[in-house]
């Protein structure tokens, strides 16, 4: 075991050295900086500006500089907000982890739930329904929902806020912060859950379906267990097997906030800051958040990979 | 000998795209307390679904027993509940199938899985049900039992995973085996151990067992009573060593004599003519008509009874109905 997670962390060190030389050249190449866009600055100004930022030097150097910085754990400075990257990673990534871990939570809830019920009684009203409002679900665009339950709950019932994390001017602490929080982040939470469980429910309902036809799962009828048992001490731990590799996918996504629900319900997380960076072009920021997102997605395999491992006796690393 | 199982008139059926199958149509038999039958016939005629109607997981929705009764132990097992059925399956009535390799669950511990119906029938401790596991497994000859406890399926051999297969069927002290072709994903030198194991638990405990299977030579080494099934219906049954050596139905002798005779170098072996009819076209005949060297007109419209055509034998033919007539 610890000569593999040797042997797979030197191959992670190789993939994430390729994968920041990539981000850095994309970024370092595309035509324009932070500098260029600003009008207001006269060309020597701009010249000064390049200077202090080292802008200036070739790229290579530049790429350097950044990785010895990297490795040191400093990100780089903001252009735009004027701060280090990584404080305002700590700033915001946090908001967009709760919406995404609680949705994650929700949708592999729901459709391990959802999927193991409707695969046992395959071709039942209640699969029949399942099927025609999971495939209601994932045609809808996430915009359209979004739109359509603040119309419904913020605007018309109000019941729940319309957006943010907070309402406006609220200093509330303590147990009055944590409901205003859960308040404002139902509706987003509720529309990517939404948006997540229809794949995820129709991934389980297959795997389910194929694992209940299996000899094994006979085997456990034959000895008179009861159908709980047999469907989840027996057919599910087979089902979510293959569902383990997702897992690996989950841990960027977590962090890695979504850009069109915070928009949406103007949710101050990292999704919106990539997004509003990008229209500054705040390098150092896009740079040092994709790099975080290769980082998270390499390790997320890693992860998966050991799980795997542990769930299925079968599976040996080598 | 006492009756321990008695079937009468089972029907089961399956419901398909294409029609409706009779998988098991008007089948009755009996096992006798300690006694070994054999169920005979090619792939499809319903054997197994004649085993899975009595474990009453006959697949559904699809598969479904219409008619019939399963009298055991003085209960008809088609009119319990779930529930009391459950509390008889894998204690009372247990059974083992034909790819041991698939009938395991690859990621539970072979000792879990031994241990699962000890603590639901005998309502064993965990600890209680690790120890009988152990006992268990050295009882169906696999030395090592406490490593083997604890490792899975993957990790053992075909032959070894049927006996841990057995070890569970035995862990209850069933009244009735069913043994669904136990030995055919096994190599023959396996297959004899395996039998001689079935046999010998047989002895110790004085269950019955009801042994499905295609290969004669099984048949021929284990069985009391044989009955031989086609497109679902019995064609033939009787004590087995009359069987063997009279065989009364044309398809009962047709397979014995497709049966190869060890040390004889056949040119070629025999088999019986045409195919397993297509149980969707099935119409009111013999089933067999179309590749019986014996066929009559009334084979083709009329369905022939089970009737005893011979002490101790019954077969289900014209040829012994047009003798009793004319007589």
């Amino acid at each position: 075991m610890s000569a593999y997670l040797t042997k797979r962390i030197s191959y992670m060190l190789i993939i994430l050295l390729a994968a920041s030389l990539l981000i850095f050249s994309l970024y370092a190449l595309t035509p324009g900086d932070f500098i260029s866009n600003n009008i207001k600055l006269t060309p020597e100004r701009k010249a000064e500006l390049r200077e202090i930022y080292g802008l200036n030097k070739p790229m290579l150097e530049r790429y350097g500089i950044w990785m010895k910085n990297a490795l040191h754990g400093d990100f780089g400075y903001s252009l735009a907000q004027q701060k280090p990257v990584l404080t305002l990673f700590n700033e915001y990534i946090w908001n967009s982890f709760l919406l995404a871990a609680v949705s994650t939570f929700l949708t592999w809830l729901i459709a391990v739930i959802i999927g193991v019920v409707s695969a046992y009684k395959q071709y039942s009203w209640f699969d029949t329904l399942v099927m025609v409002l999971i495939f209601a679900a994932m045609s809808l665009p996430s915009f359209f929902i979004g739109l359509f339950l603040i119309k419904i709950f913020a605007v018309d019932l109000k019941w729940l806020p319309p957006g943010g994390m907070l309402t406006t001017g609220s200093n509330a602490v303590g147990w009055a912060y944590a409901k205003e929080v859960i308040k404002h982040m139902t509706l987003p939470v509720v529309v990517m859950t939404l948006l997540g469980v229809g794949s995820l429910t129709r991934y389980f309902r297959s795997n389910m379906i194929d694992v209940i036809k299996q000899d094994y799962i006979r085997t456990a009828r034959a000895k008179g267990l009861k159908e709980g048992k047999v469907l989840f001490r027996h057919a599910l731990r087979n089902a979510l097997l293959p569902a383990i590799t997702l897992v690996g996918f989950e841990l960027p996504a977590l962090f890695g906030g979504s850009l069109i629900i915070e928009k949406i319900f103007n949710w101050p997380g990292i999704g919106q800051l990539y997004m509003q960076s990008f229209g500054l072009r705040d390098y150092p920021l896009l740079m040092g958040f994709t790099m975080l997102l290769a980082v998270l997605t390499v390790i997320g395999t890693l992860i998966s990979d050991v799980l795997y491992h542990i769930a299925d006796p079968r599976v040996r690393l080598h | 000998m006492k009756d321990l199982i008695q079937i009468d008139h089972l029907s089961t059926y399956f419901n398909t795209e294409s029609g409706k199958v009779k998988a098991v149509d008007d089948v009755s038999l009996r096992v006798r307390e300690g006694e070994i039958v054999c169920i005979v016939g090619e792939s499809g005629c319903g054997k197994s679904v004649t085993a899975m109607s009595i474990m009453g997981l006959v697949e559904e929705p699809g598969g479904k027993v219409v008619n019939g009764q399963i009298h055991f132990d003085g209960k008809d097992l088609l009119q319990l509940t779930k529930n009391e059925l459950r509390t008889i399956r894998g204690n009372d009535i247990s059974m083992i199938f034909q790819e041991p390799m698939s009938s395991l669950n690859p990621v539970l511990k072979i000792g879990e899985q031994i241990m699962e119906p000890l603590i639901i029938h005998q309502k064993l401790s965990k600890k209680e049900a690790r120890e009988r596991a152990i006992q268990l497994i050295e009882q169906v000859g696999i030395s090592r039992a406490k490593q083997i406890v604890d490792s899975y399926p993957h990790e053992l051999s075909g032959g070894m995973l049927q006996r841990i297969m057995i070890a569970i069927a035995i862990s209850s002290n069933p009244k009735l085996l069913i043994a669904d072709e136990p030995t055919t994903a096994l190599d023959v030198t396996i297959q004899a151990q395996i039998l001689d194991m079935l046999r010998q638990f047989k002895e110790q405990s004085n269950m019955s067992i009801m042994l499905i299977t295609h290969d004669l030579g099984v048949v021929a080494e284990m069985a009391d009573y044989v009955i031989v099934m086609y497109a679902g219906k019995i064609v033939e049954e009787g004590e087995v060593v009359k069987l063997f050596e009279s065989p009364q139905h044309p398809y009962t002798q047709g397979l014995l004599k497709s049966k190869p005779v060890l040390n004889q170098r056949q040119d070629e072996l025999y088999s019986i003519p045409g195919q397993v009819p297509n149980p969707l076209e099935l119409t009111e005949s013999c089933y067999f008509h179309d590749r019986c060297e014996h066929c009559m007109d009334i084979c083709r419209t009329q369905q022939p009874k089970l009737k005893e055509v011979a002490l101790q034998q019954k077969a289900a033919c014209w040829l012994y109905e047009e003798a009793l007539v004319h007589g």
